[in-house]
């Protein structure tokens, strides 16, 4: 009975197109190790544990002025989550490198491109969800603690919730910058396919222009690290008071951190077709 | 042929049997060699070397100040838009600006004073805006606007001086030479809590004391002012600092700022020591007058101009600074620091973290470790030679790439038009061979992270989070100050705090920012905690080595 129900399942699978099967075993791959669930359930940990420190900490006493942005100063522990992100997506593909996986991967499923295709649907995907529990989470710690800190709506400050049209930007679109970050660093390390010097270039692209930024004291410098750079660009999306003064809107900063992952996973896909696994 | 033979039995007598005996010296040698002949190892020193040195040069040179003079005039770069830059007896870069009565005093002599009042005023600002310009100065005082009793070498910006005097925060205090702060009787000014003042003066050696009642007087200070001459100025000043309001808005902070000015009301002045009836003469020493006068200064009784004489009461007002000046935009000209130009050195660490992670995570991969522990059983003793040799390349690779750096920062620095503030040469040292060192530390605990974990993503992550994260999230202001100073002061990101070249002056307001040159440690406490935290690794790294089979 159970032989019979054995053979019949690989006839199945290979009927399915071969994209499907792809994202199947790619899918499989990730949930049978153990390592992803970790880095996932760290990504949330990570992200809420940092928001609430932050926002815990931050008081607006009676009688200052306090220039600070809720919604922003909520999604503080992003800052952390994406690197937990980005490692999680560089092992994704260096550990089929390190273990040599990547030759079985490939005998199985020849077309690359589709098994590149598969890995960033299913490490995104898990990572979208990841980061839309984050995000809730942190959402949630603003809107419980922030008021109680001085601020109130009473002193201009709004307030941190999904349905003030601002912060549900900030939410989502921090949910999609997780998910960009995934993909940037897919790309490279589909490029470099080491998983040390991986994490350690993209750690690198997404510290290192803010590391510049601080030490910029041109402004001309700041306004086009603040426009161009993936990180700096990206995290406008978090931004809900002060939006005009922007050097680059919300979504033109998210869409600047597209246009980097893209070009990115592009370079990833053309070198893994063209060199030898 | 005979070269074969020879190495044999020399690689056997030598190397091995030495490690067998349990040499240490060996050891190192193996790992060292270990290091050098793979080459993606020593190609990321050399562009972690890159790295810092580049990323450094674009933090020094990247600003470009230009000001125009007059409405029409030239637009001019550079350093021709810099002030005069007074120093300070001790060579460092001041301000040195307020309004001066004074009368010489030659030889030794006292000076008393009777504070009656002490008001100010600054410039409105608003949340989110800078002075509005035309406003007028609203009530109020700065934390260091102070107004007092001076004795001063001269009328020349930047002459040695030492005051006693009452300041808007901070209660009375004794200051000397610009960097010299003593703290006196705490409090406000009022009439009922009355403040004396007094200065002596002996050969070189001037007094400072204060007294609530003019008869009991308590000592707050003494200093020497060497090279004193004869006949020096005495008086009364008074000055306030740029009233800035900060606001860190998360991802960028302005400062915006406005003049302030304070005015003192003395009574009871008795000199001791001058010619009797000798006359009170007013001079803005750097444009101190009072805010809204020009540079020229004021004259004596003559209204806003800043100093009054009616019955034995002086009214005296001045704006500006007597202190040392500090990196950060409130000095009125860009400053900057040597440590800027090592700004790449954290860009440099990330690539020295990968490769110490993987000098002991490669061994792992390659099954390497099973040849290593088998030659040299004692597990510790092979993690320490791994740690050093890596610390101590990245120490080479540090200190090459922080001297270049310095040294051309420098030069562009001075060449833009930025005023590069001067640090004693042992200060200049200690922050290049620090830097080298908190790379080196930094690869140590790399390498010690890669033995526990075993996976050199996971230590690289591990590594660089907790040592660039905080110093970036707290330069960026992403966190409120206060969270922002405990990151800087318990994770190992404290270690930069080496870094820093001019001291935390407490009668300066600053705000901690380690992008202009601020930490909450003092330099070698904030390496000691990363040395800590590299030490606990490294405890943490044999114990598990020990443990586990390889």
């Amino acid at each position: 009975m159970s032989a019979t129900v054995q053979a019949h399942r690989p006839d199945q699978v290979s009927r399915a197109a071969p994209q499907v099967n792809a994202l199947h075993a790619e899918w499989t791959k990730l949930r049978t190790t153990s390592g992803p669930g970790w880095l996932l359930l760290g990504t949330v940990a990570l992200t809420i544990g940092v928001s609430v420190a932050a926002v815990g900490a931050t008081h607006c006493p009676a009688g200052m002025q306090c220039a600070v942005d809720p919604t922003k100063l909520s999604l503080t522990g992003i800052q952390f989550g994406q690197a937990v992100v980005a490692l999680l997506a560089v092992l994704t593909i260096c550990n089929e490198y390190s273990t040599g996986m990547i030759r079985v991967t490939f005998t199985a499923m020849p077309r690359r491109d589709v098994v590149f295709a598969a890995k960033a649907i299913v490490v995104v995907g898990l990572v979208l969800v990841a980061g839309a529990l984050a995000v809730l989470g942190s959402v949630v710690a603003g809107h419980l603690i922030l008021p109680g800190h001085g601020f109130t709506a009473a002193r201009g400050f709004h307030a941190v919730s999904l349905a003030y049209g601002p912060t549900l930007r900030a939410a989502v679109g921090s949910v999609l910058y997780l998910g960009l970050i995934a993909l940037l660093s897919l790309g490279l390390a589909a490029m470099i396919r080491d998983s040390a010097v991986s994490i350690g270039a993209v750690l690198a692209v997404l510290y290192l222009f803010p590391i510049i930024l601080a030490f910029a004291t041109s402004t001309t410098w700041q306004r086009r690290l603040e426009r161009w750079t993936p990180t700096v660009a990206g995290l406008t999306i978090q931004a809900t008071t002060g939006v005009r003064g922007l050097a680059i809107s919300p979504w033109g900063g998210l869409g600047v951190l597209a246009l980097w992952a893209g070009v990115a996973l592009l370079a990833g896909g053309i070198v893994l077709r063209l060199r030898d696994a | 042929m005979t070269a074969d033979t020879r190495s044999i039995p020399r690689s056997g007598a030598g190397a091995g049997a030495a490690a067998a005996r349990g040499g240490f010296g060996p050891l190192l040698h193996s790992e060292w060699t270990k290091f050098r002949t793979v080459r993606g190892w020593v190609i990321g020193m050399v562009v972690a070397a890159i790295l810092t040195v580049f990323v450094g040069l674009f933090a020094a040179g990247n600003a470009n100040s230009s000001c125009q003079n007059s409405p029409n005039g030239p637009v001019l770069s550079g350093k021709a838009c810099l002030p005069y830059i007074p120093h300070g007896p001790g060579g460092e870069v001041v301000s040195d600006s307020f309004n001066f009565a004074h009368q010489p005093l030659t030889g030794n002599g006292t000076i008393t004073v009777r504070v009656l009042s002490f008001t100010g005023a600054h410039a409105n600002i608003t949340n989110g805006h800078g002075a509005e310009v035309g406003s007028s100065l609203v009530p109020g005082l700065a934390a260091w606007s102070k107004v007092g009793i001076i004795i001063k070498q001269s009328l020349h910006q930047g002459s040695a001086y030492a005051a006693m005097m009452v300041t808007g925060g901070h209660g009375v205090r004794m200051q000397y030479d610009y960097t010299g702060d003593t703290a006196g009787l705490p409090g406000k000014v009022s009439a009922a809590n009355p403040r004396w003042l007094r200065l002596t003066r002996s050969g070189d050696t001037i007094t400072g004391y204060d007294s609530t009642d003019g008869t009991h007087w308590t000592r707050v200070g003494t200093v020497t002012l060497t090279g004193l001459p004869a006949t020096v100025q005495a008086g009364l000043f008074a000055t306030s600092p740029a009233y800035t309001v900060t606001n860190s808005s998360f991802g960028g902070n302005s400062n915006n700022g406005g003049p302030s000015q304070a005015t003192g009301v003395f009574g009871d002045l008795t000199v001791s020591g001058t010619a009797a009836g000798a006359k009170w003469a007013d001079v803005a020493v750097g444009g101190g007058g009072p805010v809204g006068t020009g540079p020229g200064g004021s004259s004596a009784g003559s209204g806003p101009a800043g100093f009054t004489e009616a019955g034995g009461t002086y009214t005296l007002t001045g704006s500006g600074d007597i202190a040392p000046v500090t990196p950060g935009p409130d000095s009125g000209f860009p400053t900057a620091t040597i440590e800027q130009s090592l700004a790449g050195a954290f860009i440099g660490l990330i690539a020295i973290v990968v490769v110490a992670a993987m000098f002991f995570t490669a061994e792992y991969r390659r099954g390497l470790i099973r040849t290593t522990l088998a030659a040299t059983p004692r597990r510790g003793a092979v993690l320490a030679a791994k740690a050093i040799v890596a610390g101590g390349v990245a120490f080479v690779t540090g200190l090459v790439a922080g001297t270049v750096a310095v040294a051309v920062g420098v030069h562009l620095e001075n060449s833009n038009g930025q005023v590069v503030l001067p640090v004693p040469a042992l200060t200049e040292i200690r922050v290049v061979v620090g830097t080298a060192a908190v790379l080196a530390i930094a690869a140590v605990f790399a390498v010690a992270l890669g033995a526990v974990l075993r996976r050199s993503a996971a230590a690289v992550t591990i590594a660089i989070v907790t040592v660039v994260l905080p110093f970036l999230l707290v330069a960026l202001n992403a966190f409120p100050p206060g969270v922002g100073d405990w990151l800087l002061r318990l994770t190992p990101a404290a270690g930069l705090a080496i870094e820093q070249s001019i001291p935390n002056y407490p009668q300066v307001a600053s705000t901690i920012n380690p992008a202009v040159g601020y930490y909450p440690t003092p330099p070698f406490a904030g390496f000691a905690v990363l040395c800590a935290w590299a030490a606990a690794a490294l405890v943490l790294a044999v114990c598990v080595l020990r443990r586990r089979d390889a």
